[in-house]
């Protein structure tokens, strides 16, 4: 396996020798149908014995009470929104992500860092502040980035459901109807991806394509993975759809 | 970013105080604004950790206990930069003064004691505005554990940093981590430009320092109501004269 490495300065008082496990990250907007191919990939990890423990971009318990009372306040500046969510982050990096791996879990990531500095950025952050904000995190053994255009994706979003107010950016172009903001946050965001996909070595499938291709691309990309790390001898896990 | 290390360009003057707990930085801060104040200038007081956005989770995860140092320095600067956008850079654009009772110092200090990266901390902080003044109350350990134990008895949780197992005797570990966080403290005094002031002297000992030093350092602010203070003051010895004379008529 790779060497284990924090993503900036780290956690001085975590040994990252002790921190095993593996770590994958799928990113991509909401819509794109992460949840869907997570579970699936749950599943064929599990029949190969391998155990695992999902963690999402959702709110923990320490800071959801904050970011409620800041959302429905709209007191939430730029500043305050991406600190918010750091503190929501290594809450549950250090009670989560961190205890999975040191006893030997897959760690399926719904989201990471990724989307943070995505949407920080789309709103205007100073792109260096945030990466050494989020320094404290643990690199990833492996990124796939399930990337969609911008049309595709609204009209995936209509048909679950209603645009949100943060993910259609409102909160940056108040002047614009939630169409156009989505239209132009949501693009926005995808750029920042892009630029990402190059910089950190992103596994882009292309999120357009049918379940079952996508799920298959991102079996392959796991068990490389997965693959590498446990050493020669252990072939592959086989794709059966 | 980086507007913790150039000069702001706000018409106020922003006036911070450090030190550790038991330092007398408060007293000393409060009866600066006494003065201030009776000088006439606009002063706005801020404290450490008041803003009410982050204060249900840090309510709920010191009960819980389930702060780890990093997540306790990062709601601290999610409080702290609530506070800089609402409480302290709107007086500085209106040409107050701000006294702040500890500033992104005390985040040093205190996160790197607890172990978290120094060079981390400190980036977090990047968007602070830099103090016109920054005073640090220098005391040894035990002077300042003598003056928290006389007054109240009992040390806090935190204060005494019990969160960090070093010791399971809370005179013990404030004593272990305060010293932590002394050498912070004085490690930082070269880099960020601190005044130091020897807070084990008497406290108006101490308050004429400051107040010399607050003269010095925001004299083109102060200049103004100095002068005007001290035309009032011409002033009224003229009218305490008159009165007195008067008074001695009466009788």
């Amino acid at each position: 396996m790779a060497k284990r490495r924090f993503m900036g300065t780290g956690l001085p008082y975590v040994d990252l020798s002790e921190v095993n496990g593996h770590l994958l990250v799928v990113e991509g907007s909401d819509g794109v149908g992460r949840t869907t191919q997570l579970s699936l990939l749950r599943t064929w990890l599990e029949v190969q014995g391998y155990g695992v423990i999902e963690t999402g971009w959702t709110r923990s318990a320490l800071v959801r009470e904050s970011i409620d009372l800041a959302k429905a306040g709209n007191a939430l500046n730029l500043l305050t929104f991406n600190l918010l969510y750091a503190t929501d982050f290594a809450d549950r990096l250090e009670h989560e992500i961190i205890p999975a791996l040191r006893s030997g879990f897959v760690v399926l990531a719904d989201r990471y860092v990724y989307t943070a500095f995505a949407r920080a950025l789309a709103r205007g952050t100073d792109p260096e502040w945030i990466r050494r904000l989020y320094g404290i995190a643990i690199e990833p053994d492996l990124v796939v980035y399930l990337r969609v255009d911008v049309n595709t994706l609204i009209h995936r979003v209509l048909l679950a459901d209603s645009l949100d107010h943060w993910e259609a950016g409102l909160d940056q172009y108040p002047q614009l109807d939630p169409y156009e903001s989505f239209i132009k946050y949501q693009s926005d965001v995808i750029k920042e991806f892009d630029k990402m996909s190059d910089e950190y070595g992103f596994t882009v499938i292309d999120a357009r394509k049918k379940v079952d291709e996508i799920q298959r691309e991102l079996r392959a990309a796991i068990s490389a993975t997965l693959g590498q790390s446990a050493g020669a001898d252990v072939v592959a896990p086989t794709v059966d759809e | 970013m980086a507007r913790l290390h150039e000069k702001h360009t706000f018409p106020g003057r922003l006036i911070i105080v450090e030190g550790i707990d038991g330092s007398g930085k408060t007293t000393q801060a409060s009866l600066l604004r006494q003065w201030l104040v009776s000088l006439g200038v606009p002063v706005f007081w801020t404290e450490w950790n008041s803003s009410a956005l982050v204060k249900s989770s840090t309510k709920k995860a010191k009960k819980d206990n389930t702060l780890t140092p990093t997540t306790f320095s990062l709601l601290h600067v999610t409080d702290f930069a609530d506070r800089l956008s609402y409480k302290i850079i709107p007086p500085l654009q209106a040409g107050m003064v701000v006294i702040a009772d500890r500033y992104a110092f005390t985040a040093f200090a205190r996160d790197t004691a607890r172990g978290v990266h120094p060079e981390w901390v400190r980036s977090l902080y990047d968007f602070a505005i830099k103090p016109d003044l920054a005073v640090y109350f220098k005391v040894p350990i035990r002077v300042s554990l003598r003056r928290l134990l006389s007054a109240r008895m009992k040390l806090k949780f935190y204060e005494a940093g019990m969160d960090t197992g070093l010791s399971k005797d809370p005179v013990e570990c404030f004593e272990l981590f305060q010293s932590r966080v002394l050498d912070e403290y004085d490690r930082m005094s070269e880099e960020f430009g601190f005044h130091v002031i020897d807070a084990v002297q008497p406290i108006e000992a101490q308050q004429k320092q400051f107040r010399a030093l607050v003269s010095r350092e925001l004299q083109s602010y102060l200049a103004p109501y100095l002068a005007a203070k001290e035309q009032k003051t011409v002033n009224e010895s003229k009218d305490s004269t008159v009165r007195r004379a008067g008074t001695q008529n009466d009788g």
